[in-house]
């Protein structure tokens, strides 16, 4: 076990500049994931921390030793392949232990170890097969105990589930808990499914355009969104982001279509950090927002654009002005509304962000 | 009236592609009879009573024997060693590193293959051959052949090599493997049956090269078995038919066998350099 420090690190190829002086600092036993669209420069950090990339720029530490400039046998790690890289041509048996072999340990002490490894992974039956004779996710396990074979310090997932489909990706997901609860391994680990990175990681740093846009516990970035890109991309449906103007000596804000929000009792919270009240965005989450049929006080007006039952809950989508809100209901019978509605935002939870998208606090 | 043109067209197509076929398959069907029979003309016929007495002859000349059994075998088995291992190390180093204009090194390199083979380059290759006293040597042949095979041998092999993920590399890298034990363990064993292809491909050419081993050979006894095919000329120089095709009969059957065990291995798939 061992803690990951990326310092001021920066990887160009050619012209694109792919990670933009990214720091992180994973502790001792931390999970933590790299979550960001594709392109955001997630895979690359993950690759520079393996050693399959040298930054152009900044140090990585590993528990207390310097590796920036190692190569990946250096560095003690183990990682997962989106594809998995099971080796075609050898058995379950020699691809788990490869790690050990290249090590130089004996024989028998490798299958021993291997079958330990594989039979608390549910594929010890299967050692004798080639990659190309088990399903999708005995492939996945396989690539997980091929990983853990040997004790590394550090864990690194490329999208270990990703190619999984959704059924196996659920259990998949649950096993790899599981597993990093067990093991206390210090893992970080790459996706674009923000369920996934919600769901296993201790904090998550949301990446774009090479930098690390928010770092926190998952629950932080899914309520307090740092930044409009956080917001947008965290949450499914995401963040309701409404243009507006505010007006904080008269503790409104004005939405397109003269739809004026009072605001007068958080006058003190908005007012410090507010210099100028246009170009403003509103944050609000859809399970943050009550609906009625009727005008009630500190309320906008819209229209319902249309309703989708989710099972549980319910997912309406309102107009206001030409802007789409999201709300969510969480009652069992279908909501009765009328085609106008009159949304109520829950202020303690709604969040206001500059021009440049960042969070006003 | 449509449906008549249509069936008239086809069957001339077909009548077409007969004729075509037979002009190609008759040779090789000469050679598949001509050896068993006593008294050989040019034309295809089966035998009354097939003998083996051609073989027979053909194996008492000796000097024709160890062209085919001991030179050929040389030659031909040199050249597919080399010009395996050096295409699959270099296809390999082609693939894995950013070498700046590697593709256009690559064609100018399929470019020259054509003239090193060629006889165009046969004067310059012969002194060269004589300087570093290479000449009447089988070291001499084989080094000329690998040259002029290397540059589509490593065509071909990079093709192989560059449809081979990396991952499989890099998670062997970060399993601790250095380069050498990568390329041991795991990027060989994935491009064995391009090896394979590429090898037999170096070894039919070189066990059908004619124009290389007679200008850089001098004794009868180091000339291959396609220069040894004129002993079965008479004095007045012309063919033996029965003779020549016993001897070419012989000479053939390596290559069927190989092509064969390939197949039976690997199965012969058209890895060629093109890209989809």
């Amino acid at each position: 076990m061992a803690k990951i420090q990326l310092e001021n690190i920066t990887k160009k190829f050619g012209e694109l500049t792919a990670v933009n002086d990214v720091s992180l600092e994973v502790s001792d036993g931390e999970f933590v994931a790299l979550l960001g669209p594709s392109g955001c420069g997630k895979t690359t950090t993950l690759r520079l921390i393996a050693g399959l990339e040298v930054p152009n720029e900044g140090r990585i530490l590993i528990g207390d030793k310097e590796v920036t400039k190692l190569p990946p046998r250096d560095r003690d790690i183990a990682m997962v392949f989106q594809d998995y890289a099971l080796y075609p041509h050898m058995t379950l048996l020699d691809n788990i232990g490869y790690p050990l072999k290249v090590r130089g340990v004996a024989k028998p002490d490798i299958t021993a170890r291997v079958t330990e490894v594989a039979t608390e992974l549910q594929i010890g039956d299967l050692l004798e097969r080639r990659p190309g004779q088990v399903s999708g996710g005995q492939q996945q396990r396989a690539s997980v105990a091929r990983a853990l074979v040997h004790q590394a310090q550090v864990f690194l997932f490329d999208e270990p589930l990703s190619n999984l489909d959704a059924k196996l990706r659920l259990e998949a997901r649950a096993f790899l808990k599981h597993l990093q609860q067990e093991v206390g391994v210090t893992a970080v680990y790459v996706t674009h499914d923000q369920a996934e990175a919600m769901a296993l990681a201790d904090r998550i740093a949301v990446m774009n355009y090479g930098r690390v846009m928010q770092l926190g516990h998952p629950l932080d970035v899914y309520r307090r969104p740092a930044n409009t890109f956080v917001a947008a991309f965290i949450g499914s449906p995401p963040m309701n982001l409404l243009p507006c103007e505010v007006d904080i000596h008269a503790g409104k804000i004005l939405f397109e279509g003269d739809r004026v929000l009072d605001i007068a009792s958080y006058r003190e919270r908005w007012g410090g950090v507010l210099k100028n009240g246009r170009d403003i965005t509103l944050g609000v989450r859809p399970e943050n927002i009550a609906i009625s049929s009727t005008e009630v006080p500190g309320s906008i007006p819209s229209r319902v654009y249309v309703i989708q039952p989710l099972g549980g809950e319910w997912l309406v989508v309102t107009q206001v002005g030409g802007e789409l809100v999201s709300v969510r209901l969480f009652q069992d019978e279908a909501p009765e509304l009328s085609e106008n509605v009159w949304l109520k935002f829950d202020l303690d939870r709604t969040f206001l962000y500059d021009k440049n998208g960042d969070l006003l606090q | 009236m449509r449906n008549y043109e249509s069936t008239f067209s086809k069957l001339l197509l077909v009548l077409f592609s007969l004729a075509c076929m037979a002009f190609f398959a008759l040779p090789l069907l000469w050679l598949l009879t001509a050896p068993f029979t006593p008294m050989t003309t040019l034309s295809v016929e089966i035998p009354d009573n097939p003998t083996l007495d051609n073989f027979r002859t053909v194996f008492k000349n000796e000097f024709a024997i160890r062209a085919l059994f001991r030179n050929n075998l040389i030659i031909a088995g040199g050249a597919m060693l080399s010009v395996a291992t050096v295409a699959t190390l270099a296809s390999y180093g082609l693939s894995r590193t950013r070498v700046v204009g590697r593709d256009i090194l690559v064609y100018v390199l399929m470019l020259f293959s054509s003239v090193v083979g060629g006889t165009a380059a046969m004067v310059p290759l012969f002194l060269l051959a004589y300087h570093l006293q290479l000449i009447d040597t089988h070291v001499g042949v084989i080094l000329v052949m690998t040259g002029g095979l290397l540059p589509a041998a490593i065509f071909m092999m990079r093709d192989f090599v560059d449809s081979i993920p990396r991952s499989y590399e890099e998670a062997a890298l970060v399993c601790g493997a250095g380069p050498f034990r990568i390329f041991r363990d795991i990027a060989f064993p994935l491009v064995r049956p391009g090896v394979a292809v590429v090898a037999i491909w170096a070894f039919v050419n070189a066990w059908g090269a004619f124009l290389i081993p007679v200008v850089m050979l001098r004794s009868p006894e180091n000339m291959p078995a396609s220069v040894a095919l004129y002993s079965f000329y008479s004095e007045a120089g012309t063919p033996v038919h029965t003779l020549v095709s016993a001897y070419a009969f012989l000479y053939g059957l390596p290559v069927l066998v190989l092509y064969l065990l390939v197949n039976w291995r690997f199965g012969f798939r058209f890895f060629g350099g093109i890209k989809s």
